[in-house]
């Protein structure tokens, strides 16, 4: 087990390195000078423009500047943002529990609605219920965010009243962050209704964040373990007597699960990319909405760094489940 | 559902227990600052969040343009006006925080500190947070000032190498905001001087309480502002980019105030029974600069047939919506010195291909016609407005070829001139004239890659808008800016096309909230019904 972690983690470095160059190269190929992006209407005078130019390195060689990023990255400094001047860490470091806060809700949300889905649509296989839940799914994977949103924030926040708009707490709540994660923050703090607040706020991001991970998961779980319940150890498990309940949960599940945590590590990824308009439309304050805006302004430090912490954080993710697999299936820990 | 709703009554009825300051007023705000050194900041977003917090030498009248005493009580000009003798208001309490207690209030070190930390490069602050001080250079202040001195604790005399009659509504702007000497001289001391930009304390009539990034900032009324105390005791900007959420939360009460509504959500605005839409026309102006160095733009009566070609109203019609009015003028009708008797280019065809054949183009020609790619305060779409225009224009034979590049770049080219037509606009920095005439259209701007897009260097008019700039009275200032309108008509180096209204929905609980010319969202003065 030791030998197969150490030869997955092995192979993250040159993907981390491809992280790096990508981030670096990807923005540099969009047309537009970070300089001339901020000067707006007002141009901006030559002497000035080359002053600045100067100041964030940009009139170095492409190369240089690179080996330079890579350099300070090694040193654990990302940079300065062009727009706020505060360090790309610590900004990173004030958003990134609101998007793990809530990537985490819509992931639970997902799971918790997607596999039960998966595994009745796949036991009662051609039923209304299989039909119903398969359709449902595949329009919730089709269905674009924003309008999603939009349309729940409509129905549940303006219609019927039961969730608020947008924000992450009652504006009358003033909690310290202590972990940075609110429904964690609100209960250290012993105020029960700022609690129920940041659960509210968090409700109708979490559901629209994880609509797309969910449909993923139902139709994964449901394909798997059709595959699983034709083999012939569930017959056999069957044909001993077994109750269904075991056979289906314990003897199929298990073996459908691979396939269905492969799914849910990749949905990560998903999530991320989601949440930049998840986190825009619902005024959420985490590292999304942040890179959506440096793309914008071409804010060069951010989006490198953010980009090289979110694939970290993705990498780390899918290490994980890879390791899992490890646990799950011998077979594939020992696998060359 | 229902124990769904029960669920949410219960959150609600918990929700109403909680304490609630007295008068919390709730603005709906699209974004976060950059930070908190206005000096720095380039954004509306930014200004707003720091406005409330700084006050400056002299001030713009709430809802106007004109200049009002504000840390200066008075201030005296020479006759030359070369030499400003500012009064500074004696009193002033500082806000403090948890960093810094102020043991002195508001005096003449505080003012030189603030203008010094923008100008000389050896002041300690110069590159804290950062030496870009867009403003103080856009405005022309390294080259305007030649000295600031401290006459005595409260007179502060700054002598210019040129008069220059925006002087005092340069000041009035955001980026002067002044800092406090003493937190500064005790954050560098400390070794953390960046401080004084992040957790700010200034002496205007709100104090920051908390800031968490993309999602709020808490205010506070300062009880010792110098003004009196606000009449809202806290403020707070719900950060909300998306204008269907803000509209959203308007309607639900969850904000009180929001602004750039987005023009399909004003109908359902206005039969909203809670909300009123506040309107008044910008200070700004979407226009279409014709390149008057690159033929046939040369000659004044090709522009000025394709300004006859072009139906503005059509424009406004089905583009602005009922978000603009049309521009016959470079500047906006709500700035002092606009010329209402001119009479704008009527639409006609006919006349314009009468025009353009005695110009010796009676077949029309061939030109490029550059439309942005991103809506701006002054133009909702670029882009449709140039397939209207590329429409009437073809009537008249001119073929217009619409081409478009990325935001930064498309600004780099038009400034360099590589255009023929282009669509541009402007939004004003401190309501004075000189900043659209002269800035735009002035023959300083023409030059490299200056503002003035049209590349359009016309001596009468120039000599008109540069003396202007001398001139300490606005009487005399006007009769100036009147006549250079007067021969910007006859020369038509730009078609005008619109100002964009500035539209602010409010809830109807809120009492005397005054639309800013330069679109800022200030909160002094404002109340709430309770």
């Amino acid at each position: 087990m030791i030998r197969f972690a150490l030869t997955r983690i092995a192979m993250v470095i040159p993907t981390f390195i491809g992280i790096t160059l990508a981030a670096f190269c990807l923005i540099r190929l969009v047309p537009a000078d970070p300089i001339e992006t901020m000067a707006g209407e007002r141009g901006i005078d030559p002497v000035r423009h080359e002053r600045l130019l100067h100041e964030y390195g940009l009139d170095q060689s492409i190369p240089v500047q690179y080996t330079r990023y890579i350099e300070r990255v090694l040193h654990g400094d990302l940079g300065r943002s062009f727009i706020t001047h505060e360090a790309v860490v610590s900004e990173f470091a004030a958003l990134f529990p609101a998007t793990i806060e809530l990537a985490l809700c819509a992931i639970l949300f997902a799971v918790i609605i997607g596999l039960p889905a998966g595994i009745i649509a796949a036991v009662r296989r051609n039923s209304i219920f299989d039909h119903g839940a398969m359709s449902v799914a595949l329009a919730g994977y089709s269905m674009p965010i924003f309008w999603w949103g939009l349309l729940l924030i409509y129905l549940f926040s303006i219609k019927l009243d039961l969730t608020p708009v947008s924000g992450r707490i009652a504006v009358q709540y003033f909690v310290e962050p202590v972990t940075g994660f609110l429904l964690i923050d609100t209960l250290l703090s012993g105020d029960k209704a700022a609690f129920l607040s940041a659960l509210s706020h968090i409700a109708l991001p979490a559901v629209v964040l994880g609509t797309v991970p969910l449909a993923v998961i139902a139709r994964m779980t449901r394909s798997a373990m059709l595959e699983v319940l034709g083999e012939d150890y569930i017959r056999t498990a069957r044909a001993k007597g077994l109750p269904a309940f075991r056979v289906i949960c314990v003897h199929a599940l298990r073996n459908a699960l691979i396939p269905v945590i492969t799914v849910i590590g990749l949905q990560v990824g998903v999530l991320f990319t989601g949440a930049i308009l998840t986190e825009t439309l619902f005024s959420w304050p985490g590292v999304g909405k942040w890179l959506y805006e440096a793309i914008n302004r071409r804010d060069y430090p951010v989006l490198q760094g953010g980009t090289l912490l979110i694939g970290a954080v993705v990498m780390a993710v899918n290490l994980l489940i890879d390791l899992t697999y490890g646990l799950i299936n011998p077979r594939i820990r020992h696998a060359r | 559902m229902r124990e769904l709703r029960t669920l949410a009554l219960a959150i609600a009825a918990l929700f109403t227990a909680a304490p609630v300051s007295a008068k919390t007023l709730i603005y709906c705000s699209e974004g976060s600052p950059e930070n908190f050194y206005p000096a720095v900041n380039t954004t509306g977003t930014s200004f707003d969040a720091n406005t409330q917090i700084y006050s400056r030498i002299v001030d713009f009248e709430r809802g106007g343009t004109t200049v009002v005493p504000s840390l200066a009580e008075k201030w005296d000009i020479s006759s030359d006006g070369t030499v400003y003798t500012f009064h500074l208001r004696k009193g002033v309490k500082w806000q403090s925080n948890r960093l810094f207690k102020p043991t002195r209030d508001f005096s003449a070190d505080d003012m030189i500190f603030s203008i010094e930390r923008q100008w000389k490069e050896n002041n300690p602050y110069y590159r804290v947070t950062s030496s870009d001080h867009a403003y103080f250079g856009d405005m022309g202040m390294p080259a305007l000032l030649k000295s600031v001195e401290k006459l005595d604790d409260l007179t502060v005399r700054i002598t210019l190498n040129r008069p220059e009659a925006p002087f005092l509504s340069d000041l009035a702007m955001e980026y002067a905001g002044i800092q406090s000497k003493e937190y500064a001289d005790a954050m560098l001391k400390a070794g953390t001087p960046e401080k004084i930009d992040q957790e700010p304390i200034g002496t205007g009539p709100f104090f920051l309480v908390q800031y968490q990034k993309d999602a709020i900032i808490r205010y506070r009324a300062f009880p010792d502002y110098f003004g009196g105390k606000a009449k809202i005791d806290d403020l707070i900007f719900a950060i909300t980019p998306d204008a269907a959420v803000r509209w959203a939360k308007l309607q639900k009460g969850e904000c009180h105030v929001m602004p750039y509504p987005t023009p399909a959500d004003l109908d359902a605005m206005r039969r909203d029974p809670n909300v009123q839409i506040l309107e008044q026309p910008g200070l700004n102006i979407g226009y279409l600069a014709y390149n008057t160095l690159k033929k046939p733009f040369t000659d004044a009566r090709v522009r000025r047939a394709l300004n006859m070609a072009i139906n503005k109203k059509a424009i406004i019609d089905a583009v602005y919506l009922s978000t603009g009015i049309a521009a016959k003028n470079p500047i906006p009708p709500t700035m002092w010195s606009y010329n209402d008797d001119i009479k704008d280019d009527p639409y006609d065809p006919a006349a314009a291909k009468k025009l353009l054949a005695e110009a010796g183009y009676p077949n029309g020609f061939e030109t490029d016609l550059w439309a942005m790619p991103v809506q701006r305060p002054y133009n909702p779409n670029a882009r449709r407005i140039a397939e209207l225009m590329q429409a009437d224009l073809a009537q008249i034979g001119v073929k217009a070829e619409i081409k478009s590049f990325e935001w930064g770049e498309y600004r780099k080219r038009i400034e360099a001139g590589e255009h023929q037509m282009a669509q541009i606009g402007w939004t004003g920095d401190n309501g004075d004239p000189d900043n659209f005439l002269h800035t735009l259209l002035g023959c300083d701007a023409a030059k490299g890659n200056g503002s003035n897009v049209a590349k359009w260097c016309y001596k009468p008019f120039d000599d008109l808008v540069l003396k202007a700039k001398t001139v300490s009275s606005q009487a005399e200032r006007t009769a100036l800016y009147r006549q250079a309108q007067v021969i910007f008509k006859e020369q038509a180096p730009w078609f005008t096309i619109a100002h964009a209204v500035q539209l602010v929905p409010v809830r109807k609980e809120v009492i005397d909230f005054k639309l800013s010319p330069f679109s800022r969202h200030t909160f002094y003065g404002v109340d709430i019904k309770q």
